[in-house]
């Protein structure tokens, strides 16, 4: 059961054939804008392509803001985001409350910041949780490869195959909604892809004369896999670690509008979201449109720089 | 071939039973269980362990598994605690529907998709290119909930041109009698699956634009429109129509955010119900029929590869 039927539930929103500029090789060159000659690292060539590319700076320069707005806000900005007031409660904006109040009285504005905080966390963390913990299996499946192989990818086809709310709506049940174990849950829920894109990889990668000479040199396997397979597979993996991002945001929305999000006081932009959707009657559209607005902003830039970021590492890929 | 299909068959079914182990080890170890959830507060002991018995729960789990086993062999899903329903009867109710809504979502987004991608390629960092990448990731980043809210405010509140509520009856025809009720549901849906379409179909002509026999076609003096249909087109659409054995799964699940803010009765919202309800039977069926539908679709994209593509071959 997906929550929404995304029809490419887990994928990357961008993923496939990554896009070769028609004229590559002579545009990179002037991209780069490097005297010729000089050697050029494939850090600055990547990051010569990604600052071409306006829309992912433009979005990294947004998420850097909603960033500082979320954790350095509070500390300018001071609200009481604990205490029930409800003599404050659904005022429209207005001196005194930028944003208004709720309805129990929580300013808006402030509570914008520290729902926030709990959305860009939970983002982060859970894609930083998939993506370790998918890469890690993705490498060992394709590294070793023959029957290990085929019986981890079985387990994650399995895992692919339970919709994506019943094994949330287990964890949610059985253990109490808190920011940390939303992160868990978000990361062990969303491995799967990664590990499927690192296992993919590894398969090309451990058949290389640099692999293989780790096993020559009497390597052990465990070195190779995590000295030698997920460094290398390190672009692919950050790449598809930003799409997490966004999409673990999106789920945390989700969770809130069906109930099963973080527990009041705290809060998080789709509890609110969803919360204001109740009011929309009475009109109370700020309770609506700000954190809808946060929702979709932190996600369509993440999703540009995550976009810009493909191209990077293509074009690093590309010259190797 | 036959034997790689076979091969691919043999996993698939291995596949779902051990997603139906998961699934069954994960509901038998949730608190309370599902005596309390249909008896209610006021139940004495002595009534759970009485339904306990009777629905067989008290057994230990793998022989619960194994009886489970057995019945769905011989085609019986079980009996729903709740709604007084064998549970193959809801299935035969909702699936219907839930397809219809999904298919037809499905269907809009690749007739909008395709050519916006298309065109984006060829017009690629103009105006318009921008604005469609855009405007498609807004729409995919907006929540259904929010999206699906601010349609029905518009069209329905504000416009009064649609209704706001997906059509409510038990059959199927009904659907299509009503079916300007359908179209915000519709639209929902497939303004959200719109963006990913659009830009593998984007990424795949632009691929294919700088591959050799383009380059070929060109010299040879074709016209840049009939390079555009008859050469790029075919080899772009390889990576979509993969994409849409992908999407074959999510057609059968159902949709339970859009189900809901439009209260259509499909299989999301009876999952939804189910677990609320701890009505184990349900759970297990829809749970089933979606892993059936994950892994055929997954077998389906794999096949249809290598169909479209005779460069890659069964392995």
């Amino acid at each position: 059961m997906s929550l929404n039927s995304p029809y490419l539930a887990g994928e990357p929103l961008s993923a496939g054939p990554a896009e070769s500029p028609p004229e590559s090789p002579a545009a990179s060159h002037d991209v780069a804008g490097l005297p010729a000659g000089r050697p050029r690292s494939m850090l600055r060539l990547g990051a010569a392509v990604f600052v071409q590319n306006r829309l992912a700076v433009g979005g990294l320069v947004v998420v850097v803001l909603l960033v500082l707005f979320c954790f350095v806000g509070p500390l300018v900005y001071h609200t009481d985001q604990v205490d029930v007031n409800l003599g404050n409660a659904g005022l429209r904006p207005g001196a005194g409350h930028p944003l208004g109040t709720d309805e129990t009285g929580y300013d808006e504005l402030g509570r914008l910041m520290v729902g926030g905080r709990v959305s860009l966390t939970i983002g982060f963390a859970a894609a930083a949780i998939a993506t370790a913990l998918g890469t890690l299996w993705g490498a060992i499946s394709g590294f070793f490869g023959g029957a290990v192989d085929s019986f981890m990818m079985r387990i994650l086809d399995a895992i692919l195959a339970i919709p994506i709310l019943f094994l949330l709506l287990f964890l949610v049940t059985v253990v109490r909604p808190s920011m940390t174990v939303m992160i868990v849950v978000l990361g062990l829920t969303a491995w799967l892809v990664p590990a499927r894109l690192v296992r993919g990889e590894t398969l090309t990668l451990r058949v290389r004369e640099y692999v293989q000479a780790v096993r020559v040199m009497g390597g052990t396997s465990w070195r190779a896999v995590l000295r030698h397979i997920v460094p290398n597979v390190a672009g692919t993996v950050i790449v598809n670690a930003t799409f997490q991002v966004a999409d673990a945001i999106l789920l945390i929305a989700y969770l809130g509008y069906l109930g099963l999000g973080i527990s009041p006081p705290a809060t998080d932009w789709g509890g609110m979201l969803s919360n204001g959707t109740n009011f929309i009657f009475p009109d109370y559209w700020w309770l609506i449109y700000p954190p809808g607005l946060a929702i979709v902003a932190v996600v369509v830039a993440v999703n540009f720089v995550g976009d810009g970021l493909r191209d990077a590492v293509e074009v690093r890929l590309r010259r190797r | 071939m036959i034997g790689y299909l076979l091969r691919r068959v043999a996993q698939s079914i291995a596949v779902v039973l051990v997603v139906t182990i998961i699934v069954f080890v994960l509901l038998h170890q949730l608190p309370g269980g599902p005596a309390r959830a249909v008896l209610g507060n006021r139940a004495t002991p002595q009534q759970l362990a009485e339904f306990n018995q009777q629905n067989g729960l008290d057994r230990p789990v793998p022989l619960q598994y194994l009886d489970y086993l057995r019945r769905w062999a011989s085609g019986d899903f079980g009996f729903s605690y709740k709604l007084n329903e064998s549970v193959g009867s809801l299935l035969l109710q909702r699936l219907p529907k839930t397809l219809i809504l999904n298919a037809l979502a499905l269907l809009f987004t690749i007739v909008v998709a395709i050519p916006v991608g298309i065109y984006q390629a060829v017009r690629r960092n103009r105006l318009f290119d921008y604005t469609a990448t855009g405007l498609s990731f807004v729409f995919y980043a907006a929540p259904t909930f929010f999206l699906g809210l601010i349609l029905v405010l518009l069209f329905a509140q504000n416009l009064k041109l649609l209704p706001p509520e997906a059509p409510q009856s038990d059959g199927v025809t009904p659907i299509f009698a009503d079916f300007r009720a359908m179209i915000l549901p519709i639209v929902t849906l497939a303004l959200l699956s719109i963006a990913g379409f659009s830009r593998y179909m984007r990424s795949a002509v632009l691929d294919n634009l700088t591959q050799d026999y383009v380059r070929t076609a060109r010299s040879k003096g074709c016209s840049p429109n009939r390079v555009l249909r008859a050469h790029v087109l075919r080899n772009a659409l390889i990576p979509v129509a993969t994409l849409i054995g992908l999407s074959l799964p999510a057609i059968f699940a159902g949709a339970l955010v859009a189900e809901s803010i439009f209260n259509f009765p499909g299989m999301g919202l009876l999952f939804w119900q189910a677990a609320q309800t701890s009505d184990y039977p349900v759970l297990l069926g829809v749970v089933l029929v979606t892993a059936v539908a994950t892994v055929v679709g997954n077998l389906l994209a794999d096949v249809s590869y290598v169909l479209l593509d005779p460069r890659v071959r069964f392995s």
